[in-house]
């Protein structure tokens, strides 16, 4: 009679021990292309802080969405403005955390096997190139970068019909790596940690548009103190060396 | 409903049925060595063929794409002898269509097989029938509204393919979009009046493929 009630207790007692135990937990939601660098930091700040880091990565567009639709996160680290400024006007972030904490620039990849002449966006025309991967060029930032590359120099609407979309940037890097589309463009930082893809031409810095990763505390996160200490954190001279290796730039 | 949702409806629609066609012969095939016949090795082909029913669409997608990739075994012998892509355009669709919705016909058609009675089948024989006579004038005719309406089931299957399509063919607007992959798109992009009017025709289509399959399945046979 006693036993399965304590029993029942006993594990109650755990579950709820489990709840009020000192380290906190937090899930950030990222842009895709920050998975490895933030995969390392979160180790880090784990090891340092005790806290745990759930990381959710995914294009920006539709992790924006996800919190727009309620999803549980404390931290969001966009790549770039537009859905920040979304979930801004909403009332979804605590706006005085917002911080543009990165930069990053675009390339134009082809699989390290392949034999295509590139050397600039132009090149792209050819009739070698069937298809280009892109992250979705209407909703994913990456896409959106390339697109406006692109429609300045006036070759989009000859690429348009090309374009292999993609549900985030390093979906587009995959289909690269694969072999199946002659070409992709994607970050900068995604290229280099591909050991299967080759740059074939990096848009120069001022050329392209610019790429601002921004960062913020979602109000509706459950524990903003723990959301914040871990903002802080990746806004530390330590992070941002981790950042760097990955070969993301940090604005002035 | 504008022009591009009607494009998508329509690509939809006939790459499913196509897909329907294309696995029929082979689905027949099957169906009627699992019901009429016993070899060694059967219950492995049966585990087999059921196999894209069960399994996660993406896995069979992935499985597909590894296959058909430029640098998969098949797709490296498509591309070098006929210089023929599959994957990003509509032939992956139609084929991530057709290899998900086979089981469903072969489960239908064998059904229909096994309730045609033997005995038939042996009557025509000691009158001389040989067994393309015995198929095509006793099993398939009693057996027809079983896989018409298996057929129908691979149809509506078809219709709303997700995992597969999305590993195999991509998103691409006006060449690879399907019904179901371009609601998930106009959800990702928070465009919900044009996600409805998708969903509104995707219902209507799963319920008269459904319907119509429930007619042909379920009615008492005379």
């Amino acid at each position: 009679m006693i036993r399965p009630f304590l029993q029942i207790l006993l594990l109650t007692g755990l579950v709820l021990g489990a709840d009020v135990a000192p380290a906190a937990s937090i899930v950030v939601f990222a842009a895709a292309s920050l998975t490895d660098s933030l995969q390392e930091i979160a180790r880090a700040y784990t090891r340092q802080s005790g806290d745990q880091v759930a990381l959710n990565f995914g294009s920006s567009s539709s992790l924006a969405r996800q919190i727009q639709e309620g999803a549980p996160a404390d931290v969001f680290f966009s790549a770039d403005q537009a859905q920040m400024d979304s979930l801004e006007k909403q009332g979804l972030i605590a706006a005085e955390t917002r911080r543009n904490r990165l930069s990053n620039s675009l390339v134009i990849v082809v699989a390290d096997d392949s034999k295509l002449a590139i050397a600039s966006a132009k090149d792209l025309t050819q009739a070698a190139v069937k298809r280009i991967a892109l992250a979705d060029p209407q909703s994913v930032p990456a896409g959106i970068y390339s697109r406006k590359y692109l429609e300045q120099l006036g070759l989009w609407p000859a690429l348009a019909a090309k374009v292999v979309p993609t549900d985030n940037v390093r979906a587009a890097l995959a289909a690269v790596e694969s072999g199946n589309v002659q070409a992709g463009m994607v970050y900068k930082t995604d290229a280099a940690i591909s050991k299967h893809v080759k740059i074939a031409f990096a848009v120069p810095p001022g050329e392209g548009p610019d790429i601002l990763y921004p960062m913020a505390q979602v109000k509706g996160s459950k524990d903003p103190a723990a959301a914040r200490k871990f903002l802080d954190y990746l806004n530390s001279a330590e992070a941002g060396r981790v950042f760097e290796k990955f070969g993301f730039l940090i604005p002035k | 409903m504008t022009a591009e949702e009607w494009q998508i409806v329509w690509f939809t629609a006939w790459v499913s049925a196509l897909s329907t066609l294309l696995i029929l012969p082979l689905g027949l095939a099957t169906a009627w060595l699992l019901a009429r016949r016993d070899w060694p090795g059967k219950s492995l082909v049966q585990t087999v063929v059921m196999m894209p029913l069960v399994m996660p669409p993406v896995a069979t997608g992935l499985i597909l794409l590894k296959l058909l990739g430029r640098r998969g075994p098949l797709g490296r012998f498509f591309h070098d002898t006929v210089d023929l892509d599959i994957i990003f355009t509509w032939r992956g669709v139609l084929i991530a269509l057709g290899v998900m919705s086979f089981p469903l016909l072969v489960l239908a058609a064998r059904i229909a097989f096994e309730q045609v009675p033997a005995r038939f089948e042996q009557i025509a024989r000691t009158l001389g029938a040989g067994e393309a006579r015995v198929f095509f004038t006793i099993t398939l005719p009693l057996a027809w509204r079983g896989i018409l309406g298996g057929m129908t089931l691979a149809f509506a299957r078809a219709l709303g393919e997700f995992g597969a399509t999305i590993m195999v063919a991509g998103n691409i607007p006006g060449q690879t979009s399907t019904l179901s992959l371009s609601i998930f798109q106009h959800v990702q992009l928070g465009q919900d009046p044009q996600a409805f009017r998708l969903l509104g025709v995707s219902v209507a289509l799963a319920f008269l493929a459904v319907w119509t399959s429930e007619c042909l399945l379920l009615r008492p046979r005379r």
